[in-house]
């Protein structure tokens, strides 16, 4: 018990972090199982930071009310995004959703209220470890059970080619702006825990770095399955620390890392590191020709 | 209204270096269909390796400007080589190259963090000798003129190259479908890394002049313009070479205009990316419309 005390005492931070970006991208992941490229995850995790931490702080607001607040105001400004912008393919999207949170993020920096530059400070503490972990764990059993429903097959048939689930008859609009919508509510939740974890949030934490910290995580860890991105989270969070631990001193060389770490497993991984794990499984039923003449 | 003048007079300043900084990156996505994210750091290390050049080997600008230029032309060789060219028959080639660039551009910024420190740097004070010309309350100066004419000379080069030149001609076959080029006998490989060498040569020299227009250089200054190129080529149409340099004019204009009306900095990147927000919804293709998105 000691050890584990002690454990907490110097990687408490550490642990709750990586739960958080678990979090975070898992919300990326939903967008992303729809095959839509957003890289507006780290605004949404912000509108549900700010609003969740300004209901704490200014109006007195209970604690998991106001995470709930959060996150669901980041779902409705997913929704009013997300139907104009879902229409759009690709990179596209992508620079779509970005410039969308490079908006939130300078108008997050000019209100008054959400403290400027400066940022939010003196969010009351409230999140805990196993809070946030709770939290992961309904999260990844929501997504793991969405996937093998209607919905879950819709977005996966969108991912896999759009126009032919749109002639099939699925109404894509509606599945991508839910995966997005989804994606937004997430992400908020996450932001709302974030900030009541680290008394003060800034506009500078929000931005197109973090978005694509949260895709990288996404796609090292691997998108075929929902666990991917919690291990890419957990493993790239705790990296530094790891790298730290092998004696890879601070600066240029631990970033030189990290991007060839990236780097190796785009080239060689390229379904992730979840990979690793099914590649000698047999593969989903309906895909491999052997399977199919065994049908027929 | 004198103000107004010299305001847009800086506008075209600064503009047509973001024009040069998104000419480079257009014509990669024109000819790949894929977002070069590492053009950035390649930026920065352009202006980094011109300030070692001049100031530790004691060149002068002059040469150390073409120096530089050539060394990021064969960044942009070993970008292509490690990043993109493995990936390129792989059916999310989009999507992989993306990250992979990413990688990229952490392993270049650790490298010039790494080599050049984290410090904010300059050009030696006499490196230019800097005249200034006054007309009334507007003043220019000789290097501000001097950029936009390197500027304005390297794209006139670039667009003479493709339209012209049989190697330029090539890169324009490849773009509009690399397999019929392939059929034709075009070397589409060969021509793909030639265009990977003349798009990061641009971008390092867009990273010099930025280096000299606003007299500092940081490993991170890639950040700030990274965003920029992309909605300067999202307004111009993406692959559209007149549609980047018109779009970094605009981008620069629009900059300098929102800071001169609203009378303070901080609205000066939300206004643009409010327009690339629109502009991507109303007019996916850009400025330059459809018929000429396909341009190299």
């Amino acid at each position: 018990m000691d050890a584990l005390n002690q454990f907490f005492a110097i990687y408490g931070s550490l642990v709750n972090f990586m739960g958080i970006n678990a979090l975070l991208a898992l919300s990326l992941y939903l967008t992303l199982s729809a095959g839509q490229l957003s890289l507006g995850s780290a605004a949404f995790a912000a509108i549900g930071g700010y609003t969740a931490g300004i209901l704490t702080m200014k109006f007195g607001v209970p604690f998991l009310l106001s995470i709930a607040a959060g996150s669901i105001f980041s779902g409705m400004v997913g929704l009013v995004i997300g139907l104009p912008v879902l229409r759009l393919r690709g990179v596209f999207l992508a620079i779509a959703t970005l410039s969308f949170g490079e908006v939130v993020r300078i108008v997050v920096l000019n209100l008054d209220i959400t403290g400027g530059a400066q940022g939010l400070v003196g969010i009351p503490n409230f999140t805990t470890t196993w809070g946030i972990y709770l939290t992961l764990a309904v999260a990844g059993y929501g997504i793991a059970r969405l996937r093998h429903s209607r919905a879950g097959w819709c977005f996966e048939s969108i991912r896999e080619d759009e126009t032919a689930a749109s002639a099939m008859g699925i109404n894509t609009t509606y599945y991508k702006t839910l995966a997005f919508t989804l994606g937004a509510i997430l992400a908020g939740l996450a932001g709302g825990l974030y900030a009541h974890l680290n008394y003060i949030i800034t506009p500078r934490e929000f931005g197109f770095s973090f978005a694509v910290d949260l895709l990288i995580y996404n796609i090292v860890g691997g998108i075929r399955i929902w666990y991917g991105p919690v291990l890419g989270a957990f493993l790239l969070t705790a990296l530094p620390e790891i790298l730290r631990g092998t004696g890879v001193a601070a600066g240029p060389m631990r970033m030189a890392a990290n991007g060839l770490i990236l780097l190796l497993v785009i080239l060689f991984l390229p379904n992730g590191l979840v990979s690793i794990f099914t590649r000698n499984r047999k593969p989903p039923a309906g895909i491999s020709p052997v399977s199919v003449a065994e049908e027929v | 209204m004198d103000l107004l003048a010299q305001q847009l007079i800086n506008g075209l300043f600064i503009g047509s270096v973001y024009g040069l900084f998104a000419v480079g990156y257009t014509l990669v996505f024109g000819v790949l269909d894929m977002l070069n994210l590492a053009h950035a750091a390649v930026f920065t290390l352009g202006g980094l390796i011109a300030l070692w050049l001049v100031e530790t080997a004691g060149l002068s600008l002059w040469l150390a400007f073409p120096g530089a230029v050539l060394a990021c032309g064969v960044l942009g060789l070993i970008l292509d080589r490690v990043a993109f060219a493995p990936l390129r028959r792989r059916a999310d080639s989009n999507f992989s190259g993306l990250i992979s660039s990413i990688a990229m551009a952490i392993i270049f910024e650790s490298a010039a963090l790494g080599l050049f420190g984290a410090r904010t740097v300059r050009f030696p004070v006499h490196t230019l000798s800097v005249h200034i010309w006054r007309w009334g309350g507007i003043s220019i100066t000789s290097l501000q003129v001097e950029i936009v004419a390197v500027a304005i000379f390297l794209m006139v080069v670039l667009t003479q190259f493709l339209n012209r030149a049989r190697a330029g001609k090539a890169i324009r076959a490849v773009a509009e479908n690399d397999l019929t080029a392939r059929l034709l006998g075009i070397h589409v490989d060969g021509i793909i890394a030639f265009t990977f060498f003349i798009s990061s040569a641009l971008g390092g020299a867009a990273g010099i002049l930025f280096g000299l227009y606003f007299d500092s250089l940081s490993p991170d200054m890639g950040r700030s313009i990274e965003l920029k190129g992309l909605a300067v080529i999202i307004l111009g149409g993406m692959g559209s070479i007149p549609g980047a340099i018109i779009g970094g004019l605009a981008f620069g204009l629009s900059e300098v205009l929102t800071v001169a009306i609203t009378g303070t900095s901080n609205l000066r990147d939300a206004v643009a990316f409010t327009v690339l927000f629109a502009v991507l919804i109303l007019r996916p293709a850009g400025i330059f419309g459809r018929k000429k998105m396909r341009e190299a």
